[in-house]
């Protein structure tokens, strides 16, 4: 089956819910693991890596969260599949420049997907929609546990789980949440707030991970340590810093709507006007100008509209899905016309940003 | 006493920094402690030299220079200063000494805690209980409580014969 086919249709993915998915889009929980006495793959030879492969993807495509699952080498994927997984953040972008020996299982649901020879033999992650990292690591950790039947880990007691970088050494775990916090941009507060984040401990990273800007004002924070500290304590502190988070992003829009109404309705305001309008528009400044659109419907400018709508956008007009929609012979500049269009196309049920007025001044 | 970089002068400076509860000592010739301006103590910042000398250099002075190779995969000293990653899982192992300072500086502590495979958990668990009997076994011998120290020698056996066979406990338990 190809692999478009398998993958969820974009406006189901925007339309699942998770709890305070208004600020959280969504939730993850990776574990790193390695087979015992195998180079890791940086390491190994080609042939080598092959017989990894070829000894790990059966044993996670047999799991039963694995049922009817998609499982393919990296080189019988062509350049947009691998991209719309990064998009998806199915694989990493590192995955995505893998080719024989490498490859990836992924189920249905898009919940579970396993990167076989990454920078590790296993990279299995459990990915929920908003904020439910326990869930995810209860998911994850009962997926590993199945797992650990089948294959031999590289575990040592002292070190636990040994990683081919010592970063992931010990729980081999990277916990993370995708945060939307347009409040916290606008408010000019956010470095403050990536500041503290970071001296917690936790890594603060862009839309794609390591290394990637903040495209859309979506922000994603993770732990960094990782040895000296088990699961579920990793997974609370998690918790009890995202809790801290969201509290600020809502505190943030809500000073900005007191003390800036005209600067929030000026910035949605024109970010409608040139999403509705516009005739050609790059992937960057769409993803900038959708987070606003998201903040706006937040805030309830626009009545009866979904917020689904917005994430879906988010989704499709990114380079290689809005390709494999269209075609994949388009020139950037060709691309930047079709997004434009697909782009007014969607917004055409979409009203015009309308702002509650003010209660009537009491009458005197 | 020869110096530690050059390898050739004898030293004559002497450098000791205590990190953590692991001392590292330098010991320099007078041209290399020239060369890396340990000449002026009061502008000299120990911590500077020795951080600054970056992990992978760090490793290989304590495990003995870039010759450091691992007997399993063959991945060498220069390969981890190249990429920051290991060979193999036995890699931990060849370079453990080193590494140490290194999974100081990045994690909240040096031993693992947390999940481990359920089947070295049992093994681990059932040694840790032997151990334990044994210990107490002894202390029994010693202070004469031959009463205590039979019961113990026969749950010793009983331990011992059965290996795995305990009282399971509830997963999350466990860890």
């Amino acid at each position: 089956m190809k692999l478009y086919d398998f993958l969820v249709p974009p406006g189901q993915t925007a339309a699942r819910r998770g709890p305070h998915d208004r600020i959280v889009m969504s939730s993850r929980v990776r574990l790193a693991r390695n087979l015992n006495s195998s180079a890791f793959p940086g390491w190994a030879k080609k042939n080598d890596r092959v017989k990894i492969f070829e000894t790990v993807r059966p044993a996670v495509a047999a799991l039963p969260e694995m049922q009817d699952s998609f499982s393919e080498a990296m080189d019988n994927l062509g350049p947009l599949d691998k991209q719309i997984l990064v998009e998806r953040h199915l694989i990493s972008r590192e995955h995505a420049a893998k080719g024989s020996g490498s490859g990836l299982v992924l189920n249905r649901t898009e919940t579970f997907c396993v990167m076989i020879n990454e920078e590790d033999h296993l990279r299995m992650q459990a990915l929920l929609p908003g904020l439910q990292l326990r869930q995810a690591w209860t998911a994850i950790d009962n997926f590993d546990s199945a797992l650990e039947k089948k294959l031999n880990y590289a575990f040592d007691s002292e070190l636990g789980y040994l990683t081919a970088c010592p970063t992931n050494l010990g729980t081999g775990i990277r916990v993370s949440a995708m945060l939307h916090l347009p409040g916290l941009v606008l408010g000019e507060q956010i470095n403050p707030i990536i500041q503290s984040v970071n001296k917690l401990g936790l890594a603060v990273r862009g839309l794609y991970g390591e290394g990637t800007e903040a495209l859309g004002n979506v922000f994603q924070v993770s732990n960094q340590m990782t040895l000296g500290e088990n699961e579920e304590a990793i997974v609370e502190r998690l918790e009890k810093v995202l809790s801290q988070v969201i509290e600020h992003e809502e505190n943030a829009r809500l000073t900005l709507i007191e003390k800036k109404p005209k600067t929030v309705y000026n910035h949605i305001g024109r970010a409608y006007g040139i999403l509705a309008n516009a005739h050609s528009i790059s992937s960057k400044e769409t993803m900038n100008l959708l987070s606003l659109l998201r903040l706006g419907l937040d805030l309830e400018m626009f009545p009866g509209a979904d917020r689904s709508a917005v994430d879906e956008l988010f989704l499709i007009t990114q380079p290689a899905h809005l390709q494999k929609q269209l075609s994949d012979k388009l020139s950037a500049e060709e691309r930047d016309l079709v997004r434009a269009d697909m782009v007014r196309d969607h917004l055409k049920n979409f009203g015009r940003p309308v702002i509650k007025s003010p209660p009537p001044p009491a009458a005197n | 006493m020869q110096c530690s970089i050059c390898k050739e002068k004898p030293a004559t400076v002497h450098l000791t920094q205590i990190v953590g509860d692991k001392m590292q000592k330098l010991d320099l010739c007078e041209d290399c402690a020239k060369a890396k301006g340990v000449n002026d103590p009061a502008g000299f910042a120990l911590a500077d030299l020795m951080l600054g000398l970056g992990a992978a250099q760090e490793i290989e002075q304590s495990a003995g220079g870039a010759e450091l190779k691992c007997p399993h995969c063959g991945f060498t000293q220069a390969d981890f200063k190249k990429s920051g990653r290991l060979g193999c899982p036995d890699c931990y192992k060849t370079f453990a000494e080193g590494l140490g300072v290194l999974l100081k500086t990045m994690h909240k502590g040096t031993r693992h805690v947390g999940k481990s495979p359920a089947s070295l958990r049992l093994n681990r668990e059932h040694t840790d209980r032997l151990k334990s009997l044994q210990n107490k076994l002894a202390q029994a011998v010693a202070s004469e409580n031959f009463e205590e120290a039979a019961r113990l020698r026969d749950e010793i056996k009983q331990v011992s014969d059965r290996p795995g066979e305990r009282p399971a406990q509830p997963k999350n338990l466990a860890r």
